[in-house]
Order: structure tokens, then sequence, then C-alpha cells
């Protein structure tokens, strides 16, 4: 093992500076989703007259958070946003298997001029109008959910994640596979994702995220409101500020329940993602990884 | 060349299934990644949804020297090369400094926990923190109520134009910074440990070590971060920007991508082609900024991006 040089006053001081720094950056990291948590569980009318820092609930009720259950908007949000992610994860995830099979494997004669299409759309696109007419007046896609997984089911980055992810895979594992006679879509299912499930995984949950995060697709195609997902009505909420509906019929209350609603939305949209994220975050990291080495 | 297309169809024939195992995607990229790139033609022409796209008129570039004199034209232009500087000089040595430090930290247990906290930001959605940020930045949220409580005046923040891009761009740091140390962090794992031991031995301290030894060594990965970033100057996101954007503060909010936006979905009288001119004008110079940058990063560093 090393030796230990006896560590000098200088370095004990920045070691202690240092930790309070980092205390400082979770503090303000954690701080807003504390002052949100806190606000969705106090009283409308106190939290209306409070300013300044949140420490606990003023005065502690779950009146928002009945308030939010009730709104027929945010659970068919809800079901419309895990349809999508769900659908569209799958397929996405399928769809850039199929490629990045083909393109990481060595016989195939427009490998090069494939992957220069893809990699040139990363850098340059038709733009948000071409797209928007093509879509709803070309395809018809209009209202329709599949507008929100098609145009959207391939991303280059990903693609060339799980290529690489495929490449590291030794040929010996496939070529023993082809002598016994298997197709190369059998290799394909049976041995090639199998190996590669980390890689799968990263490119699983860049895809779920995508199609979580997304609204301006929803917002500019979506005419029928049961068919808005999560987020397009979280920006009514938070953004364009209908709770006042909500409200409605709570004995003129309907301002101060307003801002409170607004906290426990972001709480409900919000916590199920902080839960599983720390689970799964060495996948993204490696995902980052991945993608800055090979650009 | 006959037999060069003969050769290519027995090799179809044999790997018949590769074929149609790569279609899908195929498929996708000419639909969906090269359909709009041919749309972008009607920036060309005077496009009626009614007339349809073979029936309407060409133009030449009528709609590209409209926006040359444009009166938006040079304010456009400036919030997006702005707010793009901005977070080039702020976010990269924020996020190269917070790398730095938890690089310093010897409790491996503490290092995670930082860590974890400081990516949590980064897996909110843009809806739900601009949300926050318009609650916070409100006449009585708690950002304003510290801003007073230091001097400022009491009254909603996003409605001032000139706090505009400080908004945008300290959010965005706030948002990103602990993921953005990934990668630098990952550089500085890959430092020979020797390098620091024999600094020791020589009684260099912390700084003297970041400043000789882990700084000279991520500097490659700092130039491709910065190098990328400069190629995307003009391209500034319209997400956050029609989120936080209101009346108010809309002179200094409005970026190229959102003024394409504003021109045609979200006005009465849709301006299709000629957004669609703002728009292509825009990818052109972005597509020759990466180049240009691409080119830069092969010539210091000898592998670029591609």
């Amino acid at each position: 093992m090393k030796k230990r040089i006896k560590r000098s006053l200088g370095d004990r001081i920045f070691d202690i500076v240092n930790t309070i720094f980092m205390i400082g950056m979770m503090i303000i990291m954690l701080y807003p989703f504390w002052y949100v948590a806190m606000a969705s569980f106090s009283n409308s009318s106190h939290l209306m007259a409070h300013t300044g820092i949140l420490l606990k609930p003023l005065d502690f009720t779950l009146d928002a958070y009945r308030m939010v259950a009730k709104n027929p908007n945010l659970i068919s949000g809800y079901l419309n946003t895990i349809l999508i992610v769900g659908v569209g994860t799958f397929s996405s995830t399928l769809v850039t298997a199929l490629g990045a099979f083909v393109m990481s494997r060595k016989p195939f004669p427009f490998k090069r001029i494939l992957m220069f299409m893809m990699i040139f759309t990363m850098y340059f696109s038709g733009g948000m109008i071409p797209t928007y007419i093509l879509n709803n007046n070309w395809l018809h896609l209009g209202n329709n959910r599949l507008v929100l997984i098609l145009p959207a089911l391939v991303t280059t980055y990903n693609l060339i994640i799980l290529r690489t992810g495929f490449e590291a895979i030794p040929d010996s594992l496939e070529e023993s596979a082809k002598l016994d006679g298997a197709k190369d879509i059998t290799i394909l299912f049976k041995i090639i994702i199998p190996v590669a499930m980390p890689s799968i995984a990263v490119i699983i949950l860049y895809y779920a995220v995508g199609y979580w995060n997304s609204w301006f697709e929803a917002s500019i195609y979506m005419t029928d409101r049961s068919k808005y997902p999560l987020q397009v009505i979280l920006r009514e909420i938070l953004i364009m500020n209908s709770t006042a509906e909500m409200g409605a019929g709570e004995g003129g209350n309907a301002v101060a329940i307003a801002e409170s609603i607004k906290y426990a939305t972001v709480m409900v949209a919000t916590v199920p993602i902080l839960c599983i994220y720390p689970f799964l975050q060495k996948y993204f990291v490696k995902g980052t990884m991945i993608g800055a080495v090979k650009g | 060349m006959k037999n060069k297309w003969k050769n290519l169809k027995r090799e179809m024939k044999k790997n018949r299934q590769l074929y149609f195992i790569v279609l899908p995607v195929v498929l996708f990229y000419i639909i969906f990644r090269y359909g709009p790139m041919y749309g972008s033609i009607i920036a060309f022409m005077d496009y009626r949804p009614a007339k349809g796209f073979f029936g309407s008129d060409w133009v030449g570039l009528k709609h590209f020297s409209k926006f040359f004199n444009d009166t938006y034209f040079l304010r456009v232009i400036r919030n997006t090369i702005l707010i793009s500087v901005y977070s080039i000089v702020f976010s990269m040595p924020a996020a190269i400094i917070f790398a730095l430090l938890i690089n310093e930290i010897r409790n491996s247990k503490f290092k995670k926990t930082v860590q974890t906290i400081s990516y949590l930001p980064h897996f909110v959605s843009l809806v739900v923190i601009c949300g926050m940020l318009k609650e916070f930045l409100g006449s009585d949220g708690i950002i304003t109520s510290i801003f007073s409580f230091l001097g400022g005046e009491r009254k909603n923040l996003l409605m001032v134009p000139e706090y505009y891009k400080t908004i945008h761009v300290a959010s965005g740091i706030w948002q990103t910074v602990g993921w953005n140390t990934i990668i630098y962090l990952s550089a500085m794992s890959s430092i020979d440990q020797e390098q620091y031991e024999a600094a020791d031995l020589d009684g260099a301290g912390r700084f003297a070590k970041m400043r000789y030894i882990t700084i000279p060594c991520i500097l490659p990965t700092i130039t491709i971060m910065f190098i990328m970033k400069l190629g995307q100057v003009m391209s500034v996101g319209y997400e956050k920007i029609l989120l936080l954007s209101n009346t108010a503060n809309r002179e200094a909010a409005q970026v190229i991508s959102s003024y394409v936006y504003d021109l045609s979905l979200g006005a009465s009288y849709p301006q299709y082609s000629y957004s669609s001119a703002v728009g292509l004008f825009t990818s052109v110079i972005n597509l020759l900024l990466v180049t240009l940058g691409n080119k830069i990063c092969k010539m210091l560093n000898g592998s670029g991006l591609w």
C-alpha cells in the first residue's frame, strides 16, 4: 500500500472547505424540490400569505392532492404518457437494435453511406415547418398518437451507442451459431441482444426519458384533449395557469387553492422519476461516456 | 458496371434477411428525416396549404431577403448568440470547477452522494422545471423574496426583459452542471495516479496538483467540448423559450428557433414559407459552424467528431 504522507494543515483546511461547498451544492440542488414538497402539503391560504424560505408544511393538509386526484385530465395524461412511453420505447429499441445490428456487421456493402446518412441528420434537419407539414398534411398523423412515436422512432445517437455495444461482441460467438445454421435474425435475438443487454438498457432508458419528457410535438399535433400526454397537461396547469377550474366551487377560494395545486401537481409528476433515477443512473452515465467517445 | 450490378444482386439475394432487417431504419430516415429536408424547399415557394406542395408558386430567394430586412432580424440573432455565449462562458467553467472539486473528495461514499444528488435536476422534465421557475420568480415567489431581501425590487422577475437571459442561463446551469461533470470526471479518472504520487513527494499542494496535473490532462476534453459548443452557437432550442417567455420579456427572449414558431404554428396567420426560410437559413449556418469546428478539432487533436 502507499505510504501516507502526513497531511498538512492547508490540506485539511481544503478538505473542510470543499466538504462545506459540496453540502451547499447539495442544498441548492435539493431545496427547490423540498420547497415544492412542503408547499404541496401546506394550507393554501397560509401559503399565499407566506413569502421566503419554507422548511416545513404550513398547517399540514392533503387538500391539494385531493384536488389533483379529482382532475380527470391529469389521470388521462398519465395513462396516455404510459402508453406512449411503453409502445414508443419498445418500438424504438427494436428498430434501433435492427439497425445497429446491420451497421455493426462487417459484410454489408451500404454500411458507410448509410452511416453517413444517419450522422448527417444529427447536424442538419428539415426544420420545424417542413416536418409539421409532412406529418400533418401529408401523412395525416395529426391528432393520432402515432405522431408522437413514429417521427421520433430512431435517434442516431442511440443507434451509435448500440452499435458500439454490438461491435464489442466477439465474432466467434456469431460464427459458431452460423455454423449451426442460424439465420441473421436468430443471431440477433438469441445471441447479440442478450449479450449486449447493458447497452440495450442504456438506450431503453434514453428513449423512455425522451418520450416521457416530450411535450412540444403533442402540443402542436394533438387537438383532442383526451389524448394529451402528461407533459402537455402539466404545461396547461403550470405554465398557462389553468388551475382555476379545478379550484372552482370550493367556496371562492379558487386562487389560493390553485397555488398549492400547482405544487402538488409537480410532486405527482416528478416523484416517480426521482424514486427511480438513483438506481438507474449508472446506465445513463455509461451512455454519456460511450456517446462522448464516439461523438 | 453490369458485373457490379450482378454481384450486388447476388449479394442481396444471399443476405436477403439482412436487407429486411435494415429496412425499417432506412425507411424511417428517408421518410422522417430526409422527407422534411426535401420539404424545406418550400422556403423558395409561396406555400399555400390549399394549393398544396406541387401547386404553390416558386419565388426564389424572396423570403430570405425578407428575413434580412425583417425588423426582428437583428433582435433574434442577437438574443440567440448572447444566450449561447453566456451559456458557454458560465456553464462550462462551472462544470469544470465542480468536477475538479468532486474529484478532490476523499470519502467515496460522500462523493457518490454528491454526484447522485447533482444529477437530480437533469432528470426532471423541462415543463416541470419551467413551471417551478414561474412559481419561484413570481412576485411572491421564493427567488423573488431572496432577491428583494438582498435589496432588489419585489416584482415578477420573469416580466423584466433585462433579467431573462440571466434566468435562462442560470437555471440551465442549475439543471445541467452535475450532469456535465460526468465527461470531465471520466477524463480525470484515466489520469495516471503515479503523477500525483510523484507530485506528493515534491510536496505539491492540492491546488498545485490541480493546476499542473489535472487541468493539463483534461485539456483535450475541454477543447473538444468548447469547439462543439461553439458549433452550436446559433442553435438555441425553442422549448425552454416557449415555456418561459411572455409578452413582457419577449424582446429579450425571442431567439431564431422560437421566432420560427411564432411566425408559423404560434401565429393566427401562419407564414409557412417565410418561417421555413428562417429555419433553413439557420440550419445551413449551423452546419457550416459544426463543420468548421470539426476541422479545428481535427487540427488540434488529430480526431474530430466524425
